[in-house]
Formats: structure tokens, sequence, C-alpha cells
């Protein structure tokens, strides 16, 4: 798990790009950049602390409550601290269909975790999400920007393995 | 010069005509019937959220929905759903139906379902009960029975600042405070925190409100999860008086109204209308510091609804005298109690006689349920 | 093999390219549009095309451009939606990864259409792959003289931004994408003033679905009137359709409008039919907000005519015994799905969903989750479903945005045709909730 250093400050290259964003809206509009550069935010310390956040404010020239609201009302940003990966399950309808429940049990049996839980090693975290939009290639779910499709409990075992590494 | 007036709109509420301005609400026309009026405030739809002096407030609770029968003059089609009138501009020649729709008493009655479910119904233990908008709210539209029978959500209670406490477990989440917050300062630092009913009004990392204005919170808000600390359960609203009085203040208008219990200020709030409205917020000196008589220059007792429990066992006989008709309707309607059962100290029978008693409440609302 | 128009060329090596989906005949649409045409000619073919918005609601797109406000000095945008977080639809998934330029190119003529000079294409969080590949496709377009100042030397300025939501079914809602795309929560505004007089930045806006603005270079190539003259009726044109759930052949396929649901659940070209050795049970045919049929009304109507892939045919019956074509999200169940243990899980999904502005949403969802819970899980009692009924009833229409009906519908239809099985499963609470026993089919398999 990685934590915060204090005082909160992105890479060079991540800075860079959270400029780069924050040119894209009209003038006044930059707090339209809020949502890319929380992404960008947890992209770098992999969670969402809320010394990250008031800095994000500071470059964003907004109140730090704004960014609070906003962070807590959409569901990718994580709060707290998380594993190394982050599975998010897909637990609704047509994965169910496709077996999307059972899978989901094996997964919890096979890390020993149940949602939002993260494993001792700190590897792994599941997180419960609703609708990935790829319910025709159910069950699935997601590590960062990877979509996992098709699961069995085969392929569960090969990507937890290839993971473990 | 005379000012040019622009054109006024005519418009029928509940069969009542009234002319308004152009931009004005289905609502503020209703009240402008009730303003002239009195006896016709019944009619004013209920508001929540809406709260006039915060011009971004409205359109959440669903509380005082309303049926347009007809659109305007020009397209009288009524409107496919019931519309908020806090928020739905007037047009020429609409009409619109509160009172006289029962589907729209119907919706009513499941808006304060919705909003009791996750609320405690403990009002006897809370402190704003009495001068609850919640409370009238659902003894005027609600039911007498809930049908809600799983868990309430729940929060502790989180100070903000010295003088306000927040209990989240009784908000119903109105975003007044929060407009309130966004009008007297440019450094907000409480909001909505997450989503859905998991969502809660918070400064998330506790911090206070640190505005000369804060204390307006607690006045906005409709329910108690916003309430004084420097006056929490000192007393009840119905024990004390309230007093208008003013000071010469330097940060706001001064104007406020004083609770008193015998001689002792207990509690100062700004002035509230008809509509349970402030329109001039106080600054927190004036709230929560200057609690001395001798502080302010009293001009009065505070204008109370006759209905209403804070009037009740303050005024002199002939302030708070009855009409006539109702003296004669009590004469007609008063029944000595009739109850010759014996005197009791057994501690068992005491017991039967109230489960007793209560089957017949029980009974009674069943009965009024059915009939509605 | 029936027409496509989005799909054509989906399969065709490369054709995320620039290169290959320019070789294929790529941004002729601009081409023709930026050189030839005013912007209100190509309003004007989007008007005879007829088309609908494909993102659910099904409102003509060219009269949606023609409520645009054009008050004079202040800018205008266009906005995608590409939240596609409906359950049962992932079409926009697909067509953005397959075929990125078709999206680019189409916002690049409405842009034109609408007077747009910085478009958004607002896609999901989720999709973070899919944004990289919109933005790589933008960088190539741009490079190639198709974005950016003075479009092929016409002296019309363009620039798209790809913008990632953070997670949140709600702001598919337009306005509530708008909050969003403003830095704020996805918190739905109230209506009156629509977007397109006061939208993104309080400025004019047009917010359409990715498909639907997809379909637009084909409209622009060949003309409104031969996109009209495909598909029935009203519906004109093609559609995507997401299949998922028991079927042989999960997927996306592009349909004719009009095709009729028997041929599209069953033939070899589309679904395939029910997997081996089952039988249909239900079909949710436009996404889960829709109302969910029960094997006898699906390739039927009420009346005994062939159901059709259309707007019109699938609504055919009202609420009663119609459905919605909705955004096109078909999902497919067998014998083994627990009709109740399908609708507890939608509603978890809309409770989990609901931003929390109005009270009607906020707390309807999560009580009739919770009641939907205690019925699955063995705890029920009759009258709970007269209760669920009453608390759908009384949530539809009285909310800020949709999301209250979405909810409502899955709801109040599942226990419309379905009223049996909840009756079971309070009854017959053990062999109910027996695990294995009847667990959203697959665990019998």
């Amino acid at each position: 798990m990685t934590e915060t250093p204090n005082p909160v400050a992105f890479t060079p290259e991540r800075l860079a790009k959270v400029k780069e964003v924050i040119a894209r809206y009209p003038e006044g509009r930059q707090k339209s950049a809020l949502l890319p550069v929380l992404h960008i935010a947890q992209e770098q310390w992999g969670w969402v602390s809320s010394e990250v956040m008031d800095h994000v404010a500071e470059i964003l020239s907004i109140e730090p409550v704004e960014v609070y609201e906003v962070a807590s009302f959409y569901t990718m940003y994580h709060l707290d601290p998380v594993g190394k990966h982050v599975i998010e399950y897909c637990r609704t309808g047509p994965c169910c269909l496709m077996g999307g429940e059972e899978i989901y049990d094996y997964l919890k049996q096979k890390l020993g975790i149940q949602a939002g839980q993260t494993t001792a090693d700190g590897l792994f975290t599941i997180k419960e999400v609703e609708c990935l939009a790829a319910c025709g290639w159910g069950p699935v779910f997601q590590i960062r920007e990877q979509f996992y499709m098709n699961l069995t409990r085969e392929r569960v075992d090969e990507i937890i393995e290839e993971l473990s590494k | 010069m005379e000012e040019v007036k622009p054109q006024l709109i005519k418009i029928t509420f509940d069969g009542i005509e009234v002319e308004v301005e152009p931009g004005t609400t289905i609502m503020q026309a209703a009240r402008k019937i009730a303003e002239a009026d009195e006896s016709q405030g019944h009619l004013v739809p209920p508001a929540m959220c809406y709260y006039k002096p915060l011009p971004t407030s409205g359109g959440k609770c669903r509380a005082c929905l309303v049926r347009v029968a007809a659109g305007s003059a020009k397209d009288p089609r009524p409107m496919p759903k019931l519309v908020p009138s806090c928020i739905t501009q007037v047009q020429e020649g609409m009409i619109v139906e509160n009172t006289t729709n029962p589907a729209v008493l119907d919706t009513r009655k499941s808006i304060v379902e919705f909003l009791l479910i996750n609320h405690p119904l403990d009002c006897p233990v809370c402190d704003q009960a009495g001068e609850c908008h919640l409370q009238d709210f659902s003894f005027e539209h609600g039911s007498v029975k809930t049908r809600y029978e799983e868990d309430r959500r729940t929060f502790d209670k989180i100070d903000i600042g010295p003088f306000v406490q927040l209990h989240m477990t009784r908000c119903i989440l109105c975003y007044r405070c929060v407009y309130t917050a966004d009008q007297i300062t440019d450094k907000r630092v409480h909001g909505v925190m997450n989503r859905g009913d998991a969502s809660e009004i918070s400064t998330y990392i506790e911090k206070a409100i640190d505005n000369d204005f804060s204390g307006n919170v607690i006045d906005v808000c409709p329910v108690g999860a916003l309430t004084d600390k420097t006056y929490r359960f000192k007393s009840r609203v119905w024990f004390s008086k309230p007093e208008d009085a003013h000071c010469d203040c330097d940060k706001c208008s001064g104007k406020v109204t004083l609770w008193y219990r015998g001689d002792e200020v207990i509690r100062v709030t700004a002035r509230k209308n008809m509509w349970g409205e402030v329109n001039e917020f106080i600054c927190n000196k004036c709230r929560f510091e200057r609690k001395k008589t001798s502080d302010w220059v009293i001009e009065g007792p505070t204008k109370v609804k006759r209905s209403s429990v804070i009037s009740a066992n303050k005024y002199r006989k002939d302030l708070i005298a009855k009409p006539d008709f109702a003296l004669k309707l009590a004469a007609t309607q008063f029944k000595p109690i009739d109850d010759e059962r014996e005197y009791t100290t057994d501690s068992e029978t005491i017991r039967h006689q109230s489960i007793e008693n209560n089957d017949k409440a029980n009974h009674r609302s069943l009965l009024t349920d059915n009939r509605n | 093999m029936a027409r496509k128009i989005l799909t054509e060329h989906i399969n065709v090596p490369g054709i995320e390219t620039f290169e290959v989906y320019r070789k294929q005949g790529g941004y002729a649409a601009v081409e023709k549009a930026i050189k030839t045409m005013s912007s209100e000619e190509v309003v004007e073919e989007a008007k005879k095309s007829g088309i609908r918005g494909r993102g659910g609601a099904g409102f003509p797109m060219g009269m949606k451009w023609g409520f645009l406000a054009k008050p004079e000095g202040v800018p205008r945008y266009l906005v995608c939606n590409a939240d596609e977080s409906e359950p049962g639809t992932f079409k926009d998934h697909h067509l953005m990864k397959s075929i990125p330029h078709l999206l680019i190119e189409g916002m690049i003529v409405s842009s034109y259409a609408l007077g747009a000079n910085k478009s958004f294409i607002y896609v999901r969080g989720e999709l973070m792959y899919v944004i990289r590949i919109l933005e790589k496709a933008i960088e190539e377009a741009k490079a190639n003289g198709f974005l950016g100042k003075n479009i092929l030397g016409s002296g019309y300025d363009l620039e798209l931004v790809v913008q990632p939501g953070g997670g949140a079914y709600i702001c598919g809602e337009e306005t509530a994408l708008l909050e969003s795309l403003e830095g704020k929560r996805g918190n739905p505004r109230n209506k009156p003033p629509f977007p397109a007089v006061k939208g993104l930045y309080q400025s004019p806006t047009v917010v359409n679905n990715v498909e639907s603005i997809a379909n637009m270079p084909w409209v622009i190539n060949n003309g409104g009137d031969a996109y009209a003259a495909i598909g029935i009726g009203r519906s004109t044109g093609t559609k995507l359709i997401s299949a998922s759930g028991h079927i042989q052949k999960p997927g996306v396929y592009e349909i004719e409008l009009g095709l009729s649901v028997d041929e599209f659940l069953n033939s070899d070209e589309y679904c395939g039919g029910i997997r081996k050795g089952h039988y249909l049970k239900a079909l949710v045919a436009g996404g889960s907000s829709v109302p969910i049929l029960p094997a006898h009304l699906i390739t039927k109507t009420a009346a005994g005519e062939d159901r059709l892939m259309s707007y019109e045919s699938l609504s055919d019956g009202g609420f009663a015994t119609g459905t919605m074509l909705g955004s096109g999200g078909f999902i497919v169940f067998d014998e083994t799905a627990c009709i109740v243990r399908n609708t507890w899980n939608f509603s978890r999904f809309y409770h989990h969903e609901s931003c929390g502005q109005c009270s009607p949403c906020r707390e309807g969802t999560g009580w009739m989750e919770k009641v939907l819970h205690r019925i699955e899980h063995g705890h029920g009692s009759l009258h709970d479903i007269d209760l669920l009924v009453d608390v759908a009833k009384k949530i539809e229409g009285n909310t800020i945005c949709p999301l209250g009906d979405a909810a409502a519908w899955p709801i109040a239809s599942a226990i419309r045709h379905f009223r049996e099985e909840f009756e079971w499963h309070i009854n017959s609470p053990k062999e109910a909730t027996q695990p294995g026993a009847v667990f959203m089919g697959a665990v019998l398999a």
C-alpha cells in the first residue's frame, strides 16, 4: 500500500499531463478538469487521500470540499488505501446470468477475502462494481485499465498467478 | 416618471384566479393568494427543500408537486407529469390543481412516506419538535402508519465548530444548508458527500465552519439535523416565548427573535416569515453571544400562528381569545371523561390496561387508514 | 447479409488506424459536408433521416438539433454521451474500441452542423483503454487536417476533447453528464431549462449518444432520404443490439430495424438461439430499465402479430404486454434464471446508482432493494409484493430524472408477469433459496 507523502506533489510528467488537461477547457472552467485530474492522481498514488484532494483543489483553484464532494460521489476513486491490484468485479444481472456469481465466490475463496478487503500480502483488493458495459463477454472484472472477460475458474487461476509474480 | 409595469399573467390555482408577474413560479403565485387571504393558506403546496431566499434551492424533495391541467391559454394541453410548483414558472392561462386533485394528494402522502423511511420517528426526544417542517408536513399530509420495516440509516453526531451540531440521521437532504453556505461565504467547507441514500452533509474532515454567518444553517434546516449547541435541550419550543428585538450590529441587520423562558433569553434566531423562511441572515455574534435582554431593544411579541404549539400557554387570554364559533363548537363536542375503572397502583393491572389501550388505539388508526 | 451502416468495415484489419479507415472511404463525409454543404443543410439531412436517439429515449435526433438555441456571441457545444452503463448494453464500447474514427468523423460533421468549435466525448471512466484509443484517433485526424484550426482549408475550427467519467450510471442522463463535465457531482438538473438553451457552461448544448453520432457519416454520404428508406415506419435505419444472457452467441449485432424478434433471437446470423438443452423464459429487450417480457409475449405481440425489433413493435401493447427498444440491451433468460433474484439484482443496481437528490428515488430505490432482498433470501411476506408495486408506482414519474422510472419499471413488470414466482419464493423459502436451486442460471448447467 502506498502512503501519500507530505507535501504531496505530482511527478513532473504527470504534472505536465495535468496542465495539458486543464488547458482543454475554456478560460475559467478549469474545474472541468477535476475528474481527469483525480484519475491521474489515483494513477500515481493508487488511492486518493485527503492530502491529495487538497493538492488537487489547490491546482484547480477550487475549495477542497468541492473535490471531496466529487471524489466521494463517483465510485472509481478509492478513498482508502488499496492493494496493488484492485479487482473490480461486475456484480450486475447479465454477468450473473453467465455464471458471474459462482466465479465471484470462487475468486473470494481463492484470495480468502471479501469485497472491500485486501489480501494480507497487500497484493489484491476486491471491489464490487456495477455493470462494466461488457455484458456479452461476462463474467467480467477489471484491474486498472485492463478488462478480463469470459472468466472461468481456470482463467481466474491464471490471472491471479500471473499478477502474483 | 411612472414605472412601466410588466404585463401581468393570470393563472387559475385550485379554482382561484390570481395575477402575477412573468417569471413567477406556481408556488409563489399560490403564496400570493394566501398572503392576500390568510384563510386560503391551506392551498399553498408544502416546501421541504425550496427556500425563497436561497435562489438555487428547490426541485428536490418533490413535496410541492402539483398537476398542471392546462399548460397555458395558447397550449391548453395538460402537462404529462406532476410538476414541482417551486421551480415551474407560470404561463398565461395556466390551470393548476393542488388540493383539488386526488392524485396530487396521494403523491404527497407518498413523499411524506419516502422522507420518513430513513428519518427517526422520535419527535418527543428531538430538539426540533414543535418547529419542525417535516413534523408539520407529516401531520398534514402523511399516513398514521409506517409500512417500512427495514433498517434505517444512522450516523453519529458531529460538531461543526463550537456552535452547531450536525445529526445526519435526521437530515432529509434538502441542500438548504449547502446553498446557505454557498451564499454566505466564498470559502465553503461543508457540502454533500457520497451519493444516493448514503449521501451526507459533511465537512469530510470535520473542519469547523469558520464564518461569521455560519449559524444561519440552523435556521434554514427544516428538521433537527442542524441544531444550536448553545440551546440544545435547554427547553422545548412551546415552553419559550418569542419576542422580536433588534440591536445595532455592525455585521448584520441586527433584527432577531429572542426566545424567552421566564426572564432568560435562551435562544436567539433570525426572524422567519409566514412561510418559515429567513429573509435577513443574522451574524453569529447576535445569535450565540448576545443573550441578555440588555443587549437588545425589544419590539414586542413575535406574531405566531394561533394554531402553532409555540403560542400555547404563553399569551394573555385576550390575545388568544378563541372566536365565538369555536367556543360553540367546543361546547357541542365536549364530553366529560367517562372512565369508571378503579384507580389502581398495581403494576400488573396497569400493564394489562395499557396493552388494551394500545390495541384500541391501533384499531382506531387502522380504521382511519382504511378510510383514506 | 443484412445492410450494415456502422459495422460494415469493423472487421477490416487495422481499421482503428487513420490510414486503413481512410482507405475504406472514411472521412469522405467530412469532406462532403465541409466543402459542399452549409451547416443548415447537414441539419436538414439529419432531420430527413428520421434517426432517433440511440441512447434509449428514442427522441428524433434532427428535431433535437433543431431546438438548439443560437444566440449571437455565445459558444455552442456538442457533447457525445459515451457513458454507456445500462446493464445489458455494450454496443458503444464495442464500436468505439473497434472503429474509433467512425465516431470522430461523426463528431466532426455533427459539430459542423451545430456550429460548435469545441466538442466533448464523455466516456465512462472504466473504459480508460477506450479513451486512449479515441485520443490516438483524434491525434491522427488532427495530423491529417480533419481536426484543429481551419479544417480542410474551410475556415472551420474544431477541437475534440475526450472526458473520462468517474464511475456513475447517472451521468448517462444528459444533464447529469453536463454537471459531471463541469467537474461537479453527477446530479441531474431540473428541466426546463433544457440543454438546448442552457447546457454546458450555461451555453446551448446538444447531447447525443455515440451510435446516433456514428450514423451521421453515412447519412451525409448517402443522404437522409436513403437512411429513412432503411428500417420500418418511424424506426428508420439500423440499430446496434447488444445481446447477452443465455444465448448461443452473445455479442453486438447491427440489425435493420424491423427485423423480427424471432429471427434475431434464433437465426445463426445473430444470437443463434437459446443455449443447447434449454428454452426461453423471459427477455429484457432494451437494457435493464425496460419492462421484462415473459416467453409468450416475446416473438408475438398480445394481438398475435409478429413482434419486430422496432421502437413501435416492441412497445406494442403498452406496459401491459409490451416493452421498449431502449438502448438495445437484449438480455435473454432461459428457464434456469430466477426472476426474483434478477429483479433484486437490478434493484440493487438502481439503488447503488441513485444520485440521492430527490426523495422518491433516493429513498424508494433503497426501500425496494431491501424488500426484494428479503423476498429473495426467504424472509418475504405476501403483502411485500403489493408493497413493491405501490412503491414503484409512487416513484414513477415523480422524480427529477428518468432514473426513478428506470428503477420502477423492471420491478413492476417482473411482478406483473411473474407474480407466481415471487409468491413461490415467499411460500417456499427453503426450496427457493437453497443454493444452486435456481441460481441465476449458470450453476445448473
